[in-house]
């Protein structure tokens, strides 16, 4: 317990709270309208896509191109549950995610035995599969997509979803799990022989992450009222592992910081609509050539990087944690 | 036996679809053999391909022969930049680092054509003579444009396959796919040998680009995407950075997607690719032509 409560997790706390309580207030007060709400909601899913796809992909080192795919899984089993089967919302969401865990094991389970791009391009096909799927069902409305979900989320909902996320993961990693998951990025063979179960822990962060991508795509599902097959398509998935890869792989502060100026910058370049992706792309390719490592490579952000950064330049600050 | 003509128009339209795949595979296969990267924006140099074809005919009233090669010249070029700028710089970075690059460098060449002709599809000039061959009473036929595509792609490959096997180049590029580090100490230059691949793979992909536009009469930006990873998907099917396994692996996927278009629902037809891909991978991930390489520790 008394770790639990040190001066640093109280601190964390405080500010995770503050941050809550004042966009709340700025929300209740009318400062904030529906344009910066739906911003500040894509910007909770993209921390949780980004920081669950990190923990695959940055931490045990498995590439893959599918993340998105996990995501359209939790999103129509969450949305089919509440709409055509009259469940409570957190429920659906919860089983929605479940889904998508399972899904995530189950594709785990065979695909993990292939290494790099191959697994990259297995996931991308069952990624496309998924998407071609629900194109195909008509159930779920087929191409035209599954409308009339409630809007039952709101940036409460969302921003403790957001921070349990991270908070999971974060403790999931710095655990002899993570340990174990950081030890198969490094060396497969060498994690083998000190008896470390490497596809035991592939398949462990696959659905945790798939389960993680799955709660992201219910809450997708229940703010934006409809779903289409085309969200969640390849463009999806490059886009949170975009996020990952500029925040720095292995980095958990770094996959956040990165979807929030992301999702931030998307937003500032909707004004210049015509030349946005022109302007993300070489963003892209200027910040993947003068930094390949990623905003923060796999440091973290915390009080003594602050402190060191602001020795050297007076201050720094980097928004939120 | 009207079922069997059925099949055979369908083999006659499946090995044009493949051919096309085939060319853009080579270049994929190619580039990922030597520098391992999936290479994204290869599928949008086949749209520049097409593009520069389109313009070179409605434009300049260019016959088919010389759009062709001002085509692939152009994409040469093109590739050959894009490594130079975008890839060289990141040879030492991390794969993933390098593979975000050229994903944003599929978008960049995406949306500076949807800026600068709109997104919109152009119908592209006809510049063949109407040429029918008819087989079983006309219930079976070949056009024009199918033996060009299937006279253009034996020729490029085959040509292909002359310079890999019996040029200092392609044994340079051979060498440095093997080992690059033992290539360096050999004395050959890396840089160039790299930038060559990348030319014959552009120079390929820039051919499947006129060969598309001219197929399906239409060209977009935004037509390289879906190819692109299904030549990539091909590629890996007949065993990547065996140039042999990728005209294997094209066929293949172009036949497989035309019959179950033709016999199956024609939406599945993207989620058949990729699941075969899937099924290939778990039984032979090295694909059909690879060999198992043993893994050293």
């Amino acid at each position: 317990m008394k770790k639990l409560l040190s001066k640093k997790n109280l601190a964390i706390l405080l500010g995770v709270l503050l941050l809550y309580g004042v966009i709340q207030a700025l929300i209740s007060l009318g400062v904030l309208r529906t344009f910066h709400q739906v911003n500040l909601i894509t910007i909770c899913i993209s921390v949780i896509m980004a920081v669950s796809l990190n923990l695959i992909t940055g931490f045990t080192g498995q590439l893959t191109l599918g993340h998105a795919g996990f995501m359209a899984v939790g999103a129509y089993f969450s949305a089919v549950m509440t709409v055509k089967w009259g469940m409570y919302f957190p429920v659906s969401i919860f089983c929605g995610a479940v889904l998508a865990a399972v899904s995530g094991a189950l594709i785990g389970l065979p695909t993990l035995r292939l290494k790099g791009d191959y697994l990259a391009i297995a996931t991308l096909g069952f990624g496309e599969v998924i998407r071609v799927v629900l194109l195909n069902t008509k159930y779920v409305g087929g191409a035209a997509g599954l409308f009339g979900i409630p809007r039952l989320m709101n940036w409460t909902w969302v921003f403790f979803a957001a921070v349990i996320t991270v908070v999971v993961i974060r403790n999931l990693l710095w655990s002899s799990y993570g340990r174990a998951c950081i030890s198969v990025r490094e060396d497969e063979v060498a994690a083998e022989l000190m008896g470390i179960d490497i596809t035991h822990y592939k398949v462990l962060a696959f659905s945790v992450g798939a389960f993680f991508a799955g709660l992201g795509g219910g809450i997708y599902a229940h703010y934006f009222y409809g779903l289409q097959p085309g969200t969640f398509g390849f463009m999806k998935s490059i886009d949170y592992l975009v996020m990952v890869v500029l925040g720095g792989l292995g980095s958990v502060t770094g996959s956040i910081l990165a979807a929030v100026v992301l999702t931030l910058i998307n937003v500032v370049l909707q004004q210049f609509s015509a030349i946005r992706m022109i302007l993300y792309a070489l963003l892209l390719i200027l910040i993947m050539i003068f930094r390949p490592q990623g905003l923060m490579g796999s440091k973290e952000a915390s009080l003594e990087l602050f402190r060191k950064l602001g020795r050297r330049s007076g201050h720094g600050s980097l928004g939120s944690k | 036996m009207e079922q069997f003509y059925v099949f055979l128009q369908q083999l006659i339209n499946g090995v044009s679809l493949g051919s096309i795949y085939a060319l853009i595979a080579l270049g994929y296969t190619m580039v990922y053999g030597i520098i391992k990267l999936i290479n994204f924006a290869h599928g949008d140099i086949y749209m520049m391909g097409a593009f520069i074809a389109y313009f070179s005919v409605s434009y300049f009233h260019l016959g088919f022969l010389s759009a062709l090669l001002i085509s692939m010249a152009a994409c040469t070029v093109l590739g050959v930049l894009i490594e130079r700028i975008a890839y060289k710089p990141l040879r030492g970075a991390t794969r993933i680092a390098a593979l975000i690059t050229a994903i944003g460098m599929s978008f960049f060449l995406e949306y500076v054509m949807v800026f600068f002709v709109g997104a919109q599809s152009r119908a592209f000039p006809n510049v063949l003579p109407a040429l029918r061959i008819e087989f079983f009473g006309g219930k079976v036929f070949i056009t024009g444009k199918e033996l060009l595509i299937y006279g253009v792609t034996l020729f490029l490959v085959v040509l292909l396959q002359f310079i890999v096997r019996k040029t200092k180049t392609g044994k340079a590029m051979r060498a440095v796919a093997f080992d690059r580090e033992a290539a360096m100490l050999m004395g050959i230059n890396i840089d160039y040998t790299i930038s060559a691949t990348f030319a014959l793979g552009s120079a390929l992909a820039g051919a499947a680009g006129v060969l598309v536009g001219i197929y399906y009469s239409a060209v977009n930006p935004l037509m390289g995407m879906t190819p692109g990873l299904k030549a990539f998907v091909a590629a890996v099917l007949g065993g990547i950075g065996i140039i042999p396994g990728a005209a294997l692996g094209g066929m293949l996927m172009g036949l497989i997607e035309t019959f179950v278009i033709a016999y199956g629902q024609s939406t599945y037809r993207d989620a058949v690719a990729f699941a075969i891909l899937i099924l290939i991978l778990l039984v032979k991930p090295s694909g059909i032509l690879g060999t198992n390489v043993r893994e050293k520790v």
